[in-house]
């Protein structure tokens, strides 16, 4: 789906515009994003250490080494999802609000228990997609639960702001009716879109070789994930890589 | 024990007090006994309105037999019902025979003098005489957007998928798009001002003037008082149009507006 990699790109993203960001893997028992982050090997402690008291917050953040903003928590491989505990989860993300701009929660796939903790203290959240029928559906799904089963929900605080995110996007199949165009899927959701993210090679490579895909700035994806961040920021920029490349030097003339 | 303050101090509290009431139970009125094609569709039904049949006591009618149909198997029947969640009360029509087996399964037998007909394809579709099926108990949550009166719904945010609202004893107005998946619910009418891509029951407590109103009709049911059309039954010229939706005897009309 690209929850993963997109929690890596914006955190990045929001890093290296100078804001301090966290990025906190939720996923736990299936942990990835220190993989896509590049420092599955600097790991020590993990969220769950420090939600059971075990490390302090600061022994168990990984600070990234291409940005100094951008700290990483990582998941833990070994233990059970319901070590995410409600208060465990609150008192973590209260800690790293005295110190960061932006705490980015990496959800778990599903609407089971990780889900709910990634999103349960949201301010902001974003949706990522696929232009398929079954996956705008089960968004459809997320965020009525965004919208029902929050803190914000439950304190009848205002609600969390939705974003809309639509990944692995190819518009040759969308011409060809195998997927879902960008505005069947903002009419099905009813969401404006925060960025459309081209299906690429280039996500591939950035997951394998630990290098988020934002900072490949020469890939149509690096790039969209760059827009995406500034339209999250509050820039007005327009959606690119939504039609058909052309092949030859014109695509280059046209900007891509 | 304290005393009543009407009844003098050496009569006992009544423990109960004697009373008569009606109900609008459900029927399902048997065309045949094969037990095998109730089941299938019995299945479909509940699939549509899982919520509908749970813990709903159901009233078997066996006046729609042909003659001479036999013997139903009712331990077979009472047993299906009560795995779609349905509680089996009673017997309206039928035979001395089928009286006496009915009995034997605890089944009531009640008269049919004041219970108005229903044609059969309607009759398993009418509405949980529950008073308020707020989906408390089930993972979907409702949209908490309560207007200024009690008798009154306003929903501005999207519905989404799996999410459900009620309004009970009133209308429902939602100015924003009902999800696929998403249920409307409203004792009264329901309007939507956007489009409706979910489904939407109006009349539930059975009030059979209660009508559906929307601007784009793409729904996957429609259902006023229990008499309900699924989408594959909704003709193509009325979807994506506005219109509206009302019974008209027992016929659910959709029309344009």
């Amino acid at each position: 789906m690209g929850k993963t990699t997109t929690s890596a790109a914006l955190a990045m993203g929001l890093a290296q515009r100078g804001h301090r960001t966290a990025v906190i893997d939720f996923d736990v028992g299936l942990r990835n994003l220190d993989l896509i982050m590049g420092c599955e090997r600097r790991v020590v402690y993990d969220f769950v250490n420090v939600i059971n008291g075990e490390a302090n917050i600061n022994q168990a953040l990984i600070r990234d080494k291409r940005c100094d903003a951008l700290y990483v928590l990582p998941a833990s491989q070994t233990r059970d999802k319901d070590a995410l505990t409600k208060d465990g989860v609150g008192r973590v993300l209260e800690e790293l609000s005295k110190t960061f701009d932006y705490i980015v929660c990496d959800s778990p796939a599903g609407i089971e228990h990780g889900a709910h903790m990634a999103m349960y203290y949201a301010d902001d959240a974003v949706v990522v997609t696929n232009p398929e029928v079954s996956s705008v559906r089960d968004s459809d799904r997320m965020l009525g639960i965004l919208s029902s089963k929050s803190r914000r929900a439950e304190r009848n605080e205002a609600p969390i702001r939705e974003y809309l995110l639509l990944t692995r996007y190819a518009p040759e199949r969308v011409a060809k009716g195998e997927m879902l165009s960008v505005n069947d899927v903002r009419e099905i959701l009813s969401l404006d879109l925060l960025g459309v993210i081209p299906e690429s090679k280039a996500v591939l490579n950035a997951s394998n070789s630990g290098v988020p895909v934002i900072l490949d700035t020469e890939s149509d994806a690096g790039q969209a994930y760059h827009d995406a961040v500034g339209r999250y920021l509050g820039e007005d920029l327009p959606h690119r890589f939504l039609e058909i490349k052309k092949k030859g030097f014109f695509s280059r003339l046209m900007g891509g | 024990m304290t005393s009543h303050p009407t009844a003098g101090a050496d009569s006992p509290k009544p423990a109960f007090e004697l009373k008569a009431a009606t109900f609008t139970l459900p029927v399902i009125r048997l065309l045949g006994i094969d037990m095998d094609a109730v089941a299938d569709q019995l299945g479909v039904k509940v699939d549509q309105a899982p919520d509908f049949f749970r813990n709903t006591p159901v009233v078997i009618d066996l006046s729609g037999l042909p003659p001479g149909a036999g013997q139903i198997e009712f331990p077979l029947l009472v047993g299906l019902m009560r795995g779609f969640g349905m509680i089996p009360v009673g017997i309206r029509g039928g035979t001395e025979e089928q009286h006496a087996a009915a009995e034997a399964m605890e089944l009531a037998i009640l008269g049919d003098a004041f219970v108005r007909r229903t044609p059969p394809r309607e009759a398993a579709s009418q509405p949980d005489p529950r008073p308020a099926p707020r989906p408390a108990a089930s993972p979907a949550s409702a949209v908490a957007e309560e207007g200024v009166h009690a008798s009154q719904r306003l929903v501005t945010r999207p519905v989404r998928s799996g999410q459900r609202v009620y309004a009970p004893g009133g209308d429902l107005s939602v100015v924003a798009p009902v999800s696929h998946g998403a249920e409307l619910m409203a004792d009264g009418n329901i309007h939507v001002y956007g489009p409706l891509r979910g489904r939407a029951m109006a009349g539930m407590k059975g009030d059979i003037s209660a009508r559906i109103f929307c601007q784009d009709l793409q729904a996957e049911l429609l259902s006023v008082a229990g008499h309900y059309r699924i989408s594959e039954n909704i003709p193509d010229e009325v979807k994506g149009v506005p219109v509206q939706i009302f019974l008209d005897g027992d016929v659910l009309r959709v029309e344009k507006l």
